[in-house]
């Protein structure tokens, strides 16, 4: 096999590369350029302009844990709006509640739902389920002109320097907040906590999220491919507490097949490293 | 027809970088070598084009070679006679327009909205200002341009003047009705000036208002480094076919450095180009940008992204749609504040806040992602900060009498005067007060008790006031004596 290398700067310093045994598409959308690498390690996998978006390997824990944490904590949940999430995982994950009603997906690069339906057919299966309604446009301008509320708001969102930029900033937190019901919940990727760059960008979504929402909490998973291998997400809403009001019994009776996420790992998934709490506590 | 794709002075200064010639010549960082931290922080790519005229760069004083063939490819691309290359800002273009059109004494008509560096210009060179009152919107609270009526009453009552100068467009995009002024000003035998700060863009715009030199004009200053790309303290000075080019060349260099910098030569030249070549699809894209967050801002509720409904074939003689000022009194919040907002709570910096609007600058650099940004921060805004609407700014046009010209006055005898005992005194100093942008008294003027109380007024509605000694604005210099000379 020739020696072809993925590489990714997680850091000026650091990189982080997967052998390569085919390019199966490279493309420049009208937003970003478009990557999908077979892999003897991870499978197929898809990157946006250089970085790693997911694995076939792997892409599991994120999507479960960015999906059945609010499930577990408010199984009441009908409607739910995701913004990014153009390989469908979410979706995916979604559609295994029967008492899920509506998904709104907003994604601005139609590009990418195409790449994924065509490469990645396992994630993106879902993007065929009635429930779900696509809708390509500007995530700000979604939610700028949303009227609806919805119980559960996702942020799939990549990289803050590409086109998801918009994903992370105030206005978009306040648009949210505005969307959603009274016991609504958000759920957003934080980033890894290491790397003191994204530390930064860890602690401003952190912020911004506390900002709008009074209950606010930060939990981890282990995803093999993200910088660092360990990745945060914000859970934020007006009355949901993550863990106090997670109801672990209804939940585990839904009989719902996951590979990463359990109740017990639920509840320790907010027990955060020292140095990650310190982190979050710097600017509050 | 020169050919537009050409960067002769940017082409001599990559081939200086080539060369590797060994440099016993200023600057003394020496391509950067001499100073490693200036040379991290700017890049060595741009340290090595900081170089001092030689004899293959030309020299901006005196240009010959590739500075004059970039001149000329740029007058073409203005359609104007003659363009000069400036390292001073506008401010040295405008500069360098008074000070070849006036003498001491000379007399010019000219809206009082305009920049401080036309008056100061004027005292350098002693000539004697005639003001023309810029309409007011006092829904909006800005200045507007000057009325066909108000400016031909001028000339008719001024014959004398030997110039009109106006703004087109105004900071906030309004612009007057440029063709109709020119024509009065050639009946009249007066230069016809121009300060097109904020007007690179009509020069390569289709549908923009027009152009000062395309409409005949015989001098105009342009900022390319406002909405042309090139870097900041770059500008150029155009010239019609009636204007002695080499006296201009001449009046540039008394205050101009012999020092100018390539770094701001070459980004003019190579704005120059990417302007002939791609400025209609670049203002398109521009122009797509505006009215695109225009209907999106006017969608939110309260505020109000004025346009091409304030055209009123006179003081609105026409508007530029690419400015983007969006009055936000109806929000309850002064536009100093949603300035403020935008900056700390929302990472955005918008060009500047007055009392009752914003100005948010669009331009080539702009991405869709941005402008959807702050559209949004704008309706989180009024989501959260929300207040009754505020009284209205009062910015009466006060019509101000010029007793000495600026010169005359600015260098008389004067004594250091408290504010409340100005009265019936005549200014020796400039207060500017932004907003409205308007000149509250240039040197020369009668201070009255109407400019005192407005003064005073500006002040605790929290206008940002420049100009005298005092910076607190409780003092003023009062002419007590005037020497001979004006």
């Amino acid at each position: 096999m020739d020696d072809l290398w993925f590489s990714e700067y997680h850091t000026p310093d650091v990189r982080f590369s997967v052998r390569v045994s085919a390019q199966l598409h490279q493309e420049q959308s009208e937003y970003q350029r478009i990557s999908v690498y077979l892999s003897p390690e991870f499978g197929r996998f898809l990157t946006l302009d250089g970085v790693l978006m997911l694995t076939e390997r792997d892409e599991f824990i994120y999507h479960e844990m960015i999906t059945h944490v609010p499930m577990a904590v408010n199984p009441n949940i009908r409607s739910v709006l995701v913004f990014g999430a153009a390989d469908g995982g979410v979706a995916r994950e979604l559609c295994k509640y029967d008492t899920i009603e509506t998904i709104d997906i907003v994604e601005i690069d139609k590009r990418v739902v195409e790449v994924s339906k065509k490469f990645m057919p396992h994630t993106a299966k879902s993007f065929s389920d009635p429930r779900v309604t696509l809708h390509i446009m500007d995530g700000l301008k979604y939610i700028r002109h949303n009227k609806e509320q919805y119980d559960l708001v996702i942020v799939d969102s990549n990289d803050p320097s590409g086109p998801g930029e918009v994903l992370f900033t105030k206005e978009f937190y306040g648009g949210c907040h505005n969307a959603l019901t009274e016991d609504g919940i958000l759920v957003s990727q934080h980033d890894d906590p290491f790397y003191l760059k994204d530390q930064i960008l860890l602690r401003r979504a952190h912020v911004r999220c506390g900002s709008v929402f009074p209950i606010n909490k930060v939990y981890q998973a282990h995803i093999p491919t993200y910088p660092t291998g360990h990745w945060l997400f914000g859970f934020a809403s007006n009355t949901l507490h993550p863990v106090n009001d997670l109801d672990a019994a209804r939940w585990n009776a839904l009989q719902i097949q996951t590979r990463y996420y359990n109740t017990n790992l639920h509840i320790g998934a907010f027990a955060l490293p020292n140095y990650v709490e310190e982190a979050l506590q710097k600017d509050e | 027809m020169l050919d537009q794709t050409k960067t002769p002075l940017t082409d001599a200064l990559e081939a200086v970088r080539s060369e590797r010639i060994v440099p016993f010549d200023v600057p003394g960082h020496k391509r950067g070598r001499g100073n490693k931290l200036l040379t991290e922080f700017l890049g060595e790519q741009c340290l090595s084009v900081d170089v001092n005229s030689m004899k293959s760069l030309d020299n901006l004083c005196h240009p010959v070679s590739v500075i004059r063939e970039a001149e000329m490819l740029a007058a073409e691309a203005f359609g104007a006679a003659h363009a000069f290359f400036m390292v001073g800002g506008t401010t040295s273009a405008v500069q360098a327009m008074i000070l070849s059109t006036l003498k001491s004494g000379d007399k010019i008509i000219l809206p009082r909205n305009v920049h401080q560096s036309v008056i100061n210009a004027m005292v350098l060179c002693g000539a004697v200002p005639v003001y023309v009152n810029p309409e007011t919107d006092l829904n909006l609270g800005i200045a507007l341009g000057m009325s066909f009526t108000s400016i031909e009453r001028a000339v008719l009552e001024t014959p004398d003047a030997k110039a009109i100068l106006i703004n087109n467009p105004t900071y906030y995009g309004i612009c007057s009705d440029v063709p109709r002024i020119r024509a009065l000003a050639q009946a009249h035998h007066m230069r016809f000036l121009a300060d097109e700060a904020h007007g690179t863009h009509l020069y390569f715009g289709k549908g923009m208002p027009v152009a000062a030199i395309r409409a005949g004009a015989d001098m105009s200053a342009v900022s390319l480094h406002k909405s042309g790309g090139s870097l900041t303290q770059s500008s150029m000075l155009l010239c019609g076919p009636n204007v002695n080019a080499d006296y201009v060349r001449q009046i540039i260099n008394i205050t101009q450095t012999t020092s100018a910098s390539y770094l701001l030569l070459s980004s003019l030249d190579i704005s120059r180009r990417n302007l002939a070549l791609h400025g209609t699809d670049i203002f398109h894209k521009v122009t797509k940008f505006a009215r695109y967050a225009r209907e999106e801002i006017n969608d939110l509720g309260d505020y109000y992204a004025f346009s091409k409904e304030l055209i009123n074939g006179d003081s609105v003689f026409n508007f530029d749609e690419t400015k983007l000022s969006v009055n936000t009194l109806n929000v309850g919040l002064a536009g100093i504040e949603v300035y403020d907002l935008l900056r700390d709570k929302y990472d955005i910096q918008v060009e500047f806040g007055d009392l009752g609007n914003i100005l948010a600058y669009l331009s080539v650099g702009d991405k869709s992602k941005h402008i959807e940004r702050l559209i949004s921060a704008l309706s989180d805004i009024r989501r959260l900060y929300k207040r009754e609407r505020k009284g209205l700014w009062e910015s009466e046009y006060i019509t101000p009498e010029v007793v000495y010209s600026p010169q005359t006055a600015f260098y008389a005898k004067k004594i250091s005067t408290p504010l409340d005992a100005c009265e019936g005194g005549i200014s020796a100093e400039f207060v500017m007060s932004y907003p409205p942008g308007i000149p509250i008294l240039a040197p020369g003027e009668r201070v009255t008790n109407k400019i005192i109380q407005y003064i005073r007024y500006a002040k605790e509605k929290g206008c940002t006031l420049t100009g005298p000694e005092a910076m607190d604005i409780e003092r003023l210099n009062i002419v007590s004596g005037v020497e001979a000379h004006g």
